[in-house]
């Protein structure tokens, strides 16, 4: 019922922007033949746009999966009894949070080649900025998520011997996760549009190929609008799988 | 103090398994354990009572080292609690714990609850811990529940997967905190009756709890225990018959309903 309730929303939304889109294409404002599928040249250029796809899903996923492993393992320190340990998440939080994300991707793309003496593409250097950024917000939900399992279930497990590693493999974090999944799905949608900053190291997603195309064809708000479209099809769905994955996991534990 | 341990221990016959010697223990500033003497022989039952703050659940808990001891020393099964994580780890594998409030894991079935014990602490492999498992749960007499999650059962069946949980480790040692007082009344006796079957396999046993009628059938060995300290310890028919101190008089006295 509520899969086909939540689907429902979401085709209206899409649907009311589509008509929307359109009904102001008649107008005199606008020329939708820069992107019109009907003739040659709209065609490509609406490829162009869409191809785009491709790098910010292939950005943000990459950098979402790094930024949970970090924040992981910059959150479990935080939880220790051991103040350097503490201190360390303290730290890292703080700092990498005061960054502003555009500011990180020109320092990892600009600035860190020179001083690590390496070479980095406008992919990975897109993808490392990223994945930095999150991180601490990532470690800081991890943080959260952990310290809302009762202190019962450590006990228990330790009443059983299991060695940390055990506990919070197969105990913690299982039950973690479930309670975090929201928020994770949350970072995954910001992801998305931060990935949009990258485009100004020249990385070809959908930001960078839509300003590139309004540089040759002077129609900044039709390829605009496509812009908007794509990332709001691309974040309807990708909410919509988080909270399919979700209710699965909740079904899981048959309550 | 009338303690069979410890007159067991003189006369030579057989060493403790649990020994708390001069034990303290500090919240903070404030002191739960006062200089705790104890002795448990292998297959005693000692039933712990005492009113609510009294450090009951400290103690058993500094047993199998949830909770750290200051000062004193905790002996389990012949090896000495310190801070070596090896001795704890040791210690842990042979002494199981149920808790008042089960603690079960709600993410794993009831099955999946029983063996990762085994599997990850005794590395034993999946069908041996399956095996295990199926056999724990059968003498709790839960058999028909293994495929549930611990939310779909009752009170008293959660509290038997526990204890199961516990057993399928194998431990020569159970400590029980207070089991029964978070369930309701008509299921209380289901959990005591699997506790007297333990008992009656001769497992060595630390109980806190306030069933009488329980302590009565299965205590080898009564010890009350007020502000920390443990106040009186001695065989039942002394213990109910003719306690030495008004404080364990008038503690009975109201757990007894007269
Ligand atoms: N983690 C803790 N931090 C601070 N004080 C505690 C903690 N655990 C227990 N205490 C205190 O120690 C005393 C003994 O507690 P406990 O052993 O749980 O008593 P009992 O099990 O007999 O009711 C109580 O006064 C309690 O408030
Ligand atoms: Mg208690």
């Amino acid at each position: 019922m509520r899969l086909a309730g939540h689907h429902r929303t979401l085709f209206k939304m899409l649907a009311l922007s589509l008509i929307a889109v359109l009904l102001s294409g008649c107008s005199n404002n606008w020329g939708w033949y820069v992107v019109s599928p009907m003739t040659k040249s709209g065609m490509n250029n609406l490829l162009f746009l869409i191809g785009g796809l491709k790098y910010t899903l292939l950005l943000s996923v990459t950098a979402i999966m790094i930024s949970v492993v970090v924040g992981l393992l910059v959150a479990l320190p935080g939880l220790s009894e051991n103040r350097a340990l503490k201190l360390f998440n303290r730290t890292y939080v703080e700092c990498i949070r005061a960054i502003p994300i555009l500011v990180m991707i020109l320092w990892v793309y600009y600035g860190l080649p020179q001083i690590a003496d390496i070479q980095i593409g406008v992919f990975w250097a897109g993808v490392l900025a990223l994945a930095l950024s999150d991180s601490a917000f990532q470690a800081e939900i991890f943080r959260a998520g952990i310290q809302s399992i009762h202190r019962g279930q450590y006990e228990a497990a330790r009443s059983i011997s299991l060695s940390y590693t055990d506990t919070m493999r197969f105990i913690i974090l299982p039950q973690a996760i479930k309670r975090i999944l929201p928020a994770l799905g949350n970072q995954l949608v910001y992801m998305l549009k931060m990935s949009s900053l990258v485009s100004v190291i020249g990385m070809q997603e959908l930001t960078r190929r839509a300003n590139e195309l309004v540089v040759t064809e002077y129609r900044s708000l039709e390829i605009y609008t496509i812009l908007i479209v794509e990332y709001l099809v691309l974040i309807l769905i990708v909410s919509a799988g988080v909270r399919w994955l979700e209710r699965r996991m909740r079904t899981d534990e048959g309550s | 103090m009338t303690d069979p341990a410890s007159d067991a221990r003189s006369a030579g016959r057989t060493a403790p398994i649990i020994e708390l010697i001069d034990v303290n223990k500090w919240f903070e500033d404030f002191q739960a354990l006062k200089d705790i003497n104890l002795a448990v022989l292998p297959g005693e039952k000692l039933v712990v009572c005492g009113p609510s703050g009294s450090g009951k659940s400290t103690m058993i808990r500094c047993i199998n080292r949830l909770e750290r001891h200051q000062s004193g020393r905790i002996i389990v099964d012949g090896t000495e609690l310190d801070d070596d994580e090896k001795n704890i780890r040791a210690v842990r594998q042979e002494v199981g714990m149920v808790f008042q409030q089960f603690n079960l894991f709600p993410h794993l079935t009831v099955l999946e609850n029983l063996m990762i014990g085994p599997q990850r602490a005794r590395k034993m492999t999946k069908a041996q811990a399956r095996e295990r498992a199926e056999l724990y749960l059968e003498r709790v007499h839960i058999p028909e529940q293994a495929d549930k999650y611990p939310s779909q059962l009752s009170g008293g069946q959660q509290q038997r997967v526990a204890i199961a949980r516990s057993l399928c480790m194998e431990p020569r040692i159970m400590l029980f905190d207070e089991p029964t007082s978070a369930l309701d009344p008509e299921m209380i006796s289901e959990v005591l009756d699997v506790m007297t079957e333990l008992a009656e396999s001769g497992m060595t046993m630390v109980c806190v709890t306030h069933e009488m009628g329980f302590a009565k059938r299965v205590a080898d060995t009564m010890m009350f225990m007020d502000a920390g300290e443990i106040v009186e310890s001695a065989n039942p028919e002394t213990f109910f018959g003719n306690p030495r101190t008004e404080r364990c008089q008038r503690f009975l006295q109201q757990i007894l309903g007269h």
